[in-house]
C-alpha cells in the first residue's frame, strides 16, 4: 500500500449527558493508508460511528473530545477551526450514511445537490458544476442521467439514491471516503451492486476508504483490513485474512462464530450486552460476556500483544504465561485454513 | 391535475351555495323586523314596505329570488342604509379591509420566519426562550387588547402614528401590528418546531458532511424544507385576519368590511350581513383553493410522481 | 506495544461466572405512560407553573360563588365611582394607594370623595362597583363560559371525528364535505350569525362556540383514528368480535388521550378569546351579567383617565390566556415520544 494519510492516536471522546459522563471513545488508534480499505467492525454503540464523525468534526454538540490526536497528512484535524473543517469536509475527506432513503434534501434536485460541494469547495461556476456532476452521475450507474440530474430524490429508488450520495461524497475526489454502513437499509442484491460500484470507484478516484459495518461478510469482500471494535476500544486489527482466518480475541472469535457459513451447523449468538459506558469496566470490557476471561481480566486492562507485524490483538490470552486455551470449533477451522495459506505464502 | 382543479373548484360552488342556503333561511329566522320605527308605521305602511323589500312572497320564493339575485351580482339592498345596494356596501369598503389583511399576512408571515429561523438555529440557547416566550404572549394576548394599547401608548401617548382612521401608510401601521401579531406569534412557533425538525434530519447532516456553511446550509435547505408546510397555515390566517378585523377596524376607526359588519349586526341589517358572510365565505374558499394548488406545485414530492427504478 | 508484563501466576485462573446474564433485560424502571409523561410535564417548569397559576384562579373564581353573586354585582354605589386601587398595606405604592393621577399630580382620590373608610383593591367601576369582586366574578362567567363550550366542542368533534375515521369510505368522505363546508365560513361569522337567531345569553354563547369550534378537533381525531384503525391490536380486537363502540372506548379514546388533552388545552383560550371578543363587541354577555370581555369593553371607553380600569381584567385574561397555552406547550411536548430522552 501506499503512504500513511490517516493516523489516528490516543483518541478519547466522551459525552456529556444528563447522567453523566459516557466514555465513548477509549483510547483508540489506527492509522490509514493511501489507496487502501480499513474496515471498523463492531456492535451498535461500540464507538465506530463516533470515531467516524470525529475524523469529519462532526460530533453532537455534547461531546468532548478528552484527548489524542487525528493526523491527516501530518496536520491534527483536532486542533481545526470550524471553517477549516468545513474545507476539508466534502473535499479531502468525504462521507456517506447509512439510510439513502433520508439522506438527500427532498426538495432539491440531485443534480444541483451533487454540484454543491463543487461550486463550494473547487469554486466552479454552476454551469460547469452541473456538467461534471452529469459526468460522476454517469459513472455511479444511473441510466439517463441527462433527463435524470433533474429529477428529485424521490423520483429515484434506495438503491439509485445510495448511487447518488456516493457521487455526492465523490465528486471532489477526496482522499479519504468514509462509508458508515451503507448498504445495512438495503436489499442484499443492492448491497453487492453498491459494493461493486464502490471498489470500481475507489481505483478509478483514488481514494481510500473507512467502511463501518456490523457485518463481516461485507468485509471479507471490501476491506484490506480491519480493526474489531468493543466498547469503545479496538480489540484487535490486522489484515482480513488474519482476522478471519487467525482471530486471537475471543470477541473476534465470537463475531466469526455468529456467522453463518456453508459449513456452519449451528448459530452461536454472544450473550449478554455491552458494558454501560458511564461506569466503563475497569478491566477488560469484553470480560463479563467472556466465556475464556481469566482473573486478569477483571482487574486490569490488556495491552496489544503482537500476532505479526500487521496483526495485533488486546487480549490476555497472548500472554505468554496465559494458559493455552481451546477455541471454539469454527476458530480451530479457520486457524487451519489459515496454515494452509501461510505455507503456500513461503512457497 | 385538472381532474383535481375541477373537483375542487365544483366542491368550491357547492359550498357557497350552500352558505348562501343556510345563511337566507337563518336571517329568516331571526327575531326583531328590519324597520327601525316599526311602532309607529300603521299596518299599510308596513305591507308597503313589505312588498317593496319582497318581504310578503312565500319563504321559497323569497329563497329563490334571492338566489337568481346573488348569481346576479346583486346582494339586495341594506335595511340600515335604505337605497344602497349591498354590493356597494362592500365594494367601496373592501379596499381598506383587504390591504390591511394583506399587510397584517405579510408582517405575520416575514417576521415570523425571521424569529422562527434564529430560534431553531440557536436551540435551546436564550435567543430561543426569548423567541418562545415572545411568541407565547402574542399568541396570547387578544389582539383588540393590544391595539387599545397600541392605540394609547404608541399613538396617544408617544404620538408616532395616527390614533385612528384610514389615510397614507403611516395609517395602517398600528392596526397591522395588531392584527398581524397573533400570526406572527404562531408562525414563529411554526418554523420553529419545523426547522429543528429539519436541522437534525439525514440530508442536513449530508450537507454538513460536504462542507457547507451554516447560513449556506440553513439558506439553501433548512429554509426550503421549513417553509412548505407553512402554505398550509394560511388559510386559517385568512379565517383569524378576517375576525381580528371586526375588532380592529372598530377600533381604529377604519372604514372596511369589519366594521361595517358589526355594525350591521347591532342594527339588524340582514341583507348586509348576508352579504358580508357571502364575502367571507367566498374569499376563504378562493384563498384555501390557491393554497392547495401552491402547497402542490412547490413541494416536489407532490408535483412530480416518481419514475421508479 | 509489546510489553514484558510480569503477572502473579493466579491472574490466569479462570473468572468466576455471574449468574446467568440476562440478555433481555432493560436498565431503566418501566413506567406506565402517564407516569412517564407527567414525569416530563414536571421538568417542564413553565408548564408546571402555568397548571399552579390556572388552578388557583379557578379556585378563586368558583370558591367566590357564595361570596359574590348577581346582586352584590348589580348593587351600583354612584359616590364610590371610578375610584382607583387600594390596598392596605401598600400605601407607598402610587397606583395602589388610592392616589390617581389628576392633571400631572397624584390625588387621593378617597378622600376626595369622602370614602378615606374604604378600601377598593382594585378599584371600582363607573357606578362605584368594586372592580375586584367584577373581575373575580366576571373570571367565572369567562372560565364557565370557556369550559362548557370545550366540553362539547370536545364530545362532538371526538365523536364525529372517530365516527368518520372508523367508518371510513363514503361515509367519512361525507363527513369530511360537511366539515369543509362548515370550515369554508369563519368560525366567528358562525357564531354572530347563531347569536343573532338565538335569545342572547350565556346558553347561547356556549352554544355557539362549542358549535363552530368543533371541527378542529373533529379533523385531528379522524387523522388519528385512521392510523389507529390499522394498528394490529384493533384487528385483534375485531376478530375477538367486539362492537365497535367497545373498541372506540377501550381502545381508540386511550391512545387518542393525549391527544384530546392536548388539542383541549388550546381550545380552551380560544374559547375563552372568543367569549372575550364577542363580550368587547357587544354581542356577547350583555348587562347584569359580566364577563372578562365586558369588563374590557366597560374599561375601553375610560382608557384615557382611567387605565387601571381595562388593565386589571386585561391582565387577568393574559395571565389565564399565556398559562393556558404554556400548559398546552408543556403536555404536547411531555406527550410526544419522539422527544424522549
Amino acid at each position: 500500500m501506499g503512504e500513511r494519510i490517516l493516523d489516528v492516536k490516543n483518541l478519547e471522546i466522551d459525552f456529556h449527558t444528563y447522567a453523566g459522563e459516557v466514555k465513548a471513545i477509549r483510547n483508540v488508534s489506527f492509522h490509514l493508508d493511501k489507496g487502501e480499505t480499513l474496515a471498523i467492525v463492531g456492535e451498535s454503540g461500540s464507538g465506530k460511528s463516533v470515531t467516524t464523525k470525529s475524523l469529519m468534526g462532526l460530533l453532537a454538540n455534547n461531546a468532548r473530545v478528552k484527548g489524542g490526536e487525528i493526523l491527516f497528512h501530518g496536520k491534527d484535524l483536532l486542533k481545526n477551526t470550524e471553517k477549516e473543517m468545513q474545507s476539508v469536509r466534502g473535499k479531502d475527506i468525504a462521507m456517506i450514511f447509512q439510510d439513502p432513503m433520508t439522506s438527500l434534501d427532498p426538495t432539491m434536485r440531485i443534480g444541483m445537490q451533487i454540484a454543491e460541494p463543487l461550486i463550494k469547495h473547487k469554486h466552479v461556476e454552476k454551469k460547469k458544476a452541473l456538467a461534471q456532476a452529469l459526468e460522476i452521475l454517469k459513472l455511479v450507474g444511473i441510466k439517463d442521467a441527462e433527463k435524470r440530474i433533474n429529477d428529485y430524490p424521490h423520483q429515484f429508488s434506495g438503491g439509485q439514491r445510495q448511487r447518488i450520495v456516493i457521487a455526492i461524497a465523490l465528486v471532489c475526489y477526496p482522499e479519504i471516503l468514509i462509508a458508515d454502513e451503507p448498504t445495512t437499509a438495503l436489499d442484499v442484491t443492492i448491497q453487492a451492486q453498491i459494493l461493486d460500484l464502490m471498489k470500481e470507484l475507489q481505483t478509478k478516484i483514488e481514494t481510500s476508504i473507512i467502511f463501518i459495518t456490523h457485518d463481516l461478510g461485507v468485509v471479507a469482500g471490501m476491506a484490506d483490513r480491519v480493526a474489531v471494535m468493543y466498547a469503545g476500544q479496538i480489540v484487535e486489527y490486522g489484515t482480513v485474512d488474519e482476522i478471519f482466518y487467525n482471530p486471537q480475541h475471543p470477541y473476534t472469535w465470537g463475531l466469526l462464530n455468529s456467522m453463518p457459513t456453508l459449513e456452519s451447523t449451528k448459530l452461536e449468538a454472544i450473550p449478554g450486552t455491552p458494558p454501560d459506558l458511564l461506569d466503563p469496566p475497569k478491566g477488560d470490557a469484553f470480560a463479563a460476556r467472556n466465556p475464556y476471561a481469566m482473573k486478569i481480566d477483571a482487574e486490569k486492562q490488556p495491552p496489544f500483544f503482537k500476532v505479526s507485524d500487521t496483526h495485533y490483538a488486546a487480549t490476555w490470552l497472548l500472554h505468554p504465561d496465559a494458559p493455552k486455551i481451546t477455541p471454539p470449533a469454527e476458530i480451530i477451522r479457520r486457524r487451519k485454513i489459515f496454515a494452509e495459506m501461510e505455507a503456500k505464502k513461503v512457497d | 391535475m385538472r381532474k383535481y382543479l375541477l373537483k375542487r373548484v365544483f366542491y368550491m360552488l357547492l359550498t357557497l351555495f350552500l352558505v348562501a342556503t343556510i345563511t337566507f333561511f337563518l336571517m329568516k329566522l331571526m327575531p326583531g323586523t328590519p324597520y327601525s320605527n316599526q311602532e309607529k308605521m300603521t299596518a299599510a305602511q308596513i305591507q308597503i314596505m313589505n312588498e317593496q323589500y319582497g318581504l310578503d312572497k312565500p319563504v321559497w320564493q323569497q329563497y329563490l329570488i334571492y338566489i337568481a339575485d346573488m348569481l346576479h351580482g346583486n346582494l339586495g339592498t341594506s335595511f340600515q342604509y335604505s337605497n344602497q345596494p349591498v354590493t356597494y356596501l362592500i365594494s367601496s369598503r373592501i379596499g381598506p379591509s383587504a390591504q390591511l389583511g394583506l399587510q397584517a399576512m405579510i408582517f405575520g408571515l416575514f417576521f415570523g420566519i425571521i424569529i422562527g429561523s434564529i430560534a431553531a438555529i440557536n436551540h435551546n440557547t436564550w435567543v430561543d426562550t426569548t423567541a418562545t416566550i415572545v411568541s407565547i404572549i402574542g399568541k396570547s394576548v387578544p389582539n383588540f387588547v393590544l391595539a387599545v394599547l397600541l392605540q394609547y401608548y404608541v399613538a396617544l401617548k408617544l404620538g408616532w402614528f395616527p390614533i385612528a382612521d384610514w389615510g397614507g401608510f403611516s395609517y395602517t401601521i398600528l392596526p397591522m401590528i395588531a392584527l398581524g401579531v397573533g400570526p406572527l406569534a404562531e408562525t414563529a412557533r411554526f418554523i420553529r418546531t419545523g426547522m429543528v425538525d429539519v436541522l437534525n434530519s439525514d440530508y442536513i447532516e449530508l450537507a454538513r458532511a460536504k462542507g457547507l456553511s451554516k447560513f449556506g446550509i440553513v439558506f439553501h435547505h433548512a429554509l426550503r424544507n421549513s417553509l412548505i408546510p407553512l402554505v398550509t397555515l394560511i388559510g386559517p390566517y385568512t379565517v383569524a385576519l378576517m375576525t381580528g378585523s371586526m375588532v380592529i377596524e372598530n377600533i381604529f376607526s377604519i372604514p372596511g368590511i369589519g366594521e361595517q359588519f358589526v355594525k350591521s349586526i347591532l342594527t339588524n341589517d340582514y341583507p348586509t350581513i348576508m352579504g358580508v358572510t357571502m364575502l367571507y365565505s367566498v374569499g376563504l374558499v378562493i384563498i384555501i383553493l390557491i393554497t392547495d394548488i401552491v402547497y402542490g406545485i412547490i413541494d416536489p414530492r407532490i408535483r412530480l410522481t416518481g419514475n421508479g427504478d | 506495544m509489546e510489553e514484558k508484563i510480569k503477572l502473579n501466576p493466579d491472574s490466569f485462573q479462570p473468572l468466576p461466572k455471574e449468574e446467568e446474564l440476562d440478555n433481555e433485560k432493560i436498565a431503566a424502571p418501566s413506567l406506565t405512560f402517564t407516569q412517564d409523561a407527567w414525569r416530563r410535564l414536571k421538568k417542564n417548569k413553565g408548564a408546571v407553573i402555568s397548571l399552579f397559576i390556572i388552578l388557583i384562579m379557578v379556585v378563586i373564581a368558583f370558591g367566590s360563588t357564595p361570596f359574590i353573586d348577581k346582586s352584590t354585582l348589580v348593587k351600583s354605589a354612584p359616590q364610590y365611582a371610578n375610584l382607583p386601587a387600594r390596598i392596605p398595606g401598600l400605601d407607598f405604592i402610587n397606583g395602589l394607594n388610592g392616589k390617581l393621577k389628576v392633571g400631572g399630580q397624584w390625588v387621593d382620590q378617597y378622600a376626595q370623595n369622602g370614602a378615606s373608610g374604604k378600601y377598593f383593591y382594585l378599584g371600582t367601576d363607573y357606578l362605584g362597583r368594586s372592580l375586584a369582586q367584577r373581575i373575580v366574578y366576571g373570571t367565572k362567567i369567562s372560565l364557565i363560559v370557556a369550559l362548557v363550550a370545550t366540553f362539547f366542542d370536545l364530545t362532538i368533534g371526538v365523536t364525529y371525528g372517530i365516527v368518520s375515521g372508523w367508518k371510513g369510505g363514503r361515509v367519512d368522505n361525507v363527513m369530511q364535505r360537511i366539515i369543509e363546508i362548515i370550515s369554508s365560513v369563519p368560525n366567528l361569522v358562525i357564531v354572530v350569525l347563531m347569536l343573532l337567531v338565538m335569545k342572547p345569553g350565556m346558553t347561547s354563547i356556549i352554544a355557539a362556540i362549542a358549535i363552530s369550534s368543533w371541527t378542529t378537533m373533529a379533523r385531528m381525531i379522524r387523522a388519528e383514528t385512521l392510523q389507529l384503525k390499522t394498528q394490529e391490536y384493533v384487528l385483534a380486537a375485531r376478530t375477538l368480535g367486539e362492537s365497535p363502540i367497545k373498541i372506540a372506548w377501550k381502545h381508540l379514546v386511550p391512545n387518542l388521550s393525549s391527544i384530546i388533552i392536548i388539542q383541549t388545552m388550546y381550545t380552551i383560550p380560544t374559547a375563552i378569546f372568543f367569549e372575550a371578543f364577542l363580550s368587547f363587541i357587544g354581542i356577547g354577555i350583555s348587562a347584569p351579567e359580566t364577563s372578562l370581555g365586558v369588563l374590557l369593553n366597560d374599561g375601553q371607553k375610560n382608557f384615557q383617565f382611567l387605565p387601571y380600569q381595562m388593565w386589571y381584567p386585561a391582565i387577568v385574561l393574559c395571565v389565564l390566556m399565556i398559562s393556558f397555552n404554556l400548559l398546552g406547550d408543556g403536555l404536547r411536548d411531555a406527550f410526544d415520544p419522539k422527544t424522549r430522552k
